[in-house]
């Protein structure tokens, strides 16, 4: 929206501060993940279900701040590695997480693709409708499917294996927050690597001026559908580490509800920045915990007028007004764009 | 036959109430060029206030719909000098933002002041009452939803297409710098579109609260059903609309009565079959 000049390559920045700056954000990332742990050790589920729907916010990040695209459905490439993990759990029998999780990210991408292959024929408004229908066809496919999924019910009775064999999923959900952070970490890692890819650079450049960007022989659609079926794995990984600590995988999970608050959350953030995303994800569902609490329309309402608040005050998301704040202190150029 | 009869009417009903309530949206996403996720929303405040007047305020059913209207274009008039005219030609993710948050706090606020339970509208009994159309008789109630649907769309058509009010308006959208310098006064212009638009979404929320139940959830639930046959039609056609509304109520209607078990699903498959086939919708322009 307000970038006007075309991003800075690696090369003209320094390609080496650049990753140093995503090492600390990741060491920083890590040590709040670790600092969760031992300050709300009678919250790790929630911390846990944070990181799971973080995961889903990164992976709508992708789709929506490096690709430009309107999308409303987002939660059914999550939905669809949660139900994917499930079923292969409860059906073939296959317990080891860490093979749950790429089942689920290979679901996601496929699905990825799906939804990429649909929504990228159109643009604006029409794109927006078709990314709705999909994922309430996906919901109604998930209820109607019931031999497979659980219907309205859900699925239920998932006995994951420990991890590596020891450490096993234990009530107070210690090994799965652990677990949560360590593939939070992973995904970090990958997405600053892909974030600063010349792949990534090119989908910008597709968002930003498609016609120069094909005019230079590059099949657009294409690319964008690359980046979709890594968003869509990404998603899926956040599906099933959501089924792994759960142990229960339901409609909610591929519903325009938690779509649309994806995108809130993403929004609040600040779309186009990984930590952006991260951040977005705990101030929202934060909020979100402490004010239901109190009364769930209290809830609604509250929510709303962050959202409202947001557009009016910082329209580029919490990371946005860091980065605003970080210049004025201390110059230099802008890391988040729109 | 009988049944067919019986589906096809519940059908036009349906579809009409639905036309109502997103020929007001189609205006504001195809005229003025906003995602506005917030028109559910007024939709159920109009239901909210039709039922507060006519159950506890002891209006009749025409008066609490009119008391509605009126009610919910003062509720909303502030929100567009306030809110509205800052995403004006913003990204859709700023319009998203903006308005699904108006929606959030329309739920909360709502729920909070009227409860949570499901409202009703009682209906008077002219309308309770079976209509002879001579060879059959059909629900009163339904007949008024068509009567209301056939005045819209009759309406809109005049004032949009013949009248002078008409042509400054679409001036004013197409090519708001020139129509501002031939003394066009655009700001004043989309206001009353906007207006236009959420009374029709009152009216629509209140006569079609018998299709769309008035619950706490509506605006959320139904929004996407209306941003569907919006994207169906073709923002800002006025026959696109009413197509689509008819086409999709049909769907949606004989769908629910032949097989219940599938729920929307094709609904949905034939939204998706339509935008890849017209990606403006059935009767957009390309933009």
């Amino acid at each position: 929206m307000t970038m006007r000049h075309p991003p800075l390559s690696d090369a003209a920045r320094g390609a080496w501060p650049a990753y140093k700056r995503d090492a600390y954000g990741i060491l920083v990332v890590f040590a709040g993940g670790i600092a969760g742990y031992y300050l709300f050790p009678d919250s790790l589920a929630l911390l846990t279900r944070i990181v799971s729907i973080a995961l889903l916010v990164l992976s709508l990040d992708l789709v929506v701040g490096f690709c430009g695209v309107a999308t409303l459905g987002h939660a059914a490439l999550y939905g669809i590695g949660a139900y994917a993990a499930g079923i292969v759990c409860l059906r073939a029998g296959i317990t080891d997480p860490f093979l749950l999780v790429m089942i689920g990210a290979g679901a996601g991408a496929v699905a990825g693709i799906a939804m990429g292959a649909v929504l990228l024929r159109t643009h604006g408004l029409p794109q927006l409708v078709l990314s709705i229908a999909f994922v309430q066809l996906v919901q109604e496919g998930a209820n109607k499917a019931s031999a497979y999924t659980g219907g309205s019910d859900g699925l239920a009775g998932m006995m994951p294996a420990p991890i590596f064999g020891v450490f096993a999923f234990d009530l107070w959900g210690r090994s799965a927050y652990l677990f949560a952070i360590f593939l939070l970490i992973a995904v970090l890692a990958i997405l600053a690597i892909v974030a600063r890819s010349p792949f990534a650079m090119l989908c910008r450049g597709a968002k930003e001026d498609p016609v120069r960007v094909e005019s230079l022989g590059v099949a657009i659609r294409l690319v964008l559908l690359r980046m979709y079926a890594i968003s869509g794995a990404i998603a899926g990984i956040g599906g099933a580490l959501g089924m792994l600590a759960t142990q229960v995988v339901g409609l909610d999970g591929v519903s325009f509800e938690l779509s649309a608050n994806a995108l809130v959350m993403l929004a609040l953030g600040g779309v186009g920045s990984l930590y952006g995303a991260l951040g977005g994800t705990v101030a929202f569902m934060m909020v979100e915990h402490m004010v239901a609490a109190i009364n769930p329309f209290h809830w609604m309402t509250v929510i709303g007028g962050l959202m409202i608040g947001v557009v009016l005050v910082a329209p580029r998301g919490l990371a946005g007004g860091l980065d605003d704040l970080q210049r004025r202190l201390f110059g230099g150029k802008s890391e988040t764009r729109q | 036959m009988i049944t067919f009869f019986s589906i096809a009417v519940d059908a036009v009903a349906y579809g009409m109430a639905l036309f109502i309530i997103c020929i007001g949206l189609s205006l504001m996403m195809g005229l003025m060029r906003v995602v506005n996720l917030a028109h559910g929303a007024f939709a159920m405040i109009g239901g909210y206030l039709a039922s507060y007047a006519t159950m506890q305020l002891g209006f009749g059913y025409f008066a609490g719909i009119a008391l509605a209207v009126l009610g919910t274009v003062l509720i909303a008039l502030p929100l567009e000098p306030l809110l509205y005219r800052r995403i004006y030609g913003k990204p859709e993710l700023m319009q998203v933002l903006m308005t699904v948050g108006i929606a959030f706090a329309a739920i909360g606020i709502v729920n909070y002041l009227m409860g949570p339970t499901l409202k009703t509208i009682p209906l008077p009994p002219i309308l309770a009452t079976p209509v002879d159309i001579g060879f059959r008789s059909i629900a009163g109630h339904r007949l008024f939803v068509i009567a209301s649907g056939i005045v819209v769309v009759a309406a809109l058509w005049i004032a949009i297409e013949y009248t002078t009010l008409g042509i400054k308006l679409r001036a004013a959208i197409e090519k708001p710098d020139m129509a501002r310098a031939l003394g066009v006064r655009t700001n004043a212009y989309f206001l009353g579109c906007y207006v236009v638009a959420t009374a029709l979404a009152a009216f629509g929320g209140a006569v079609g609260a018998e299709f769309l139940p008035i619950e706490p959830f509506y605006a959320l639930r139904y929004i996407v059903t209306f941003l569907v046959v919006v994207s169906v039609g073709g923002a800002g056609s006025i026959v696109g609309s009413l197509l689509a509304c008819l086409l999709l109520g049909a769907i949606d209607v004989t769908g629910r009565y032949l097989v219940p078990d599938f729920g929307n699903f094709f609904f949905y498959l034939c939204v998706i079959v339509v935008i890849f086939a017209y990606p403006n919708g059935l009767m957009g322009r390309a933009r």
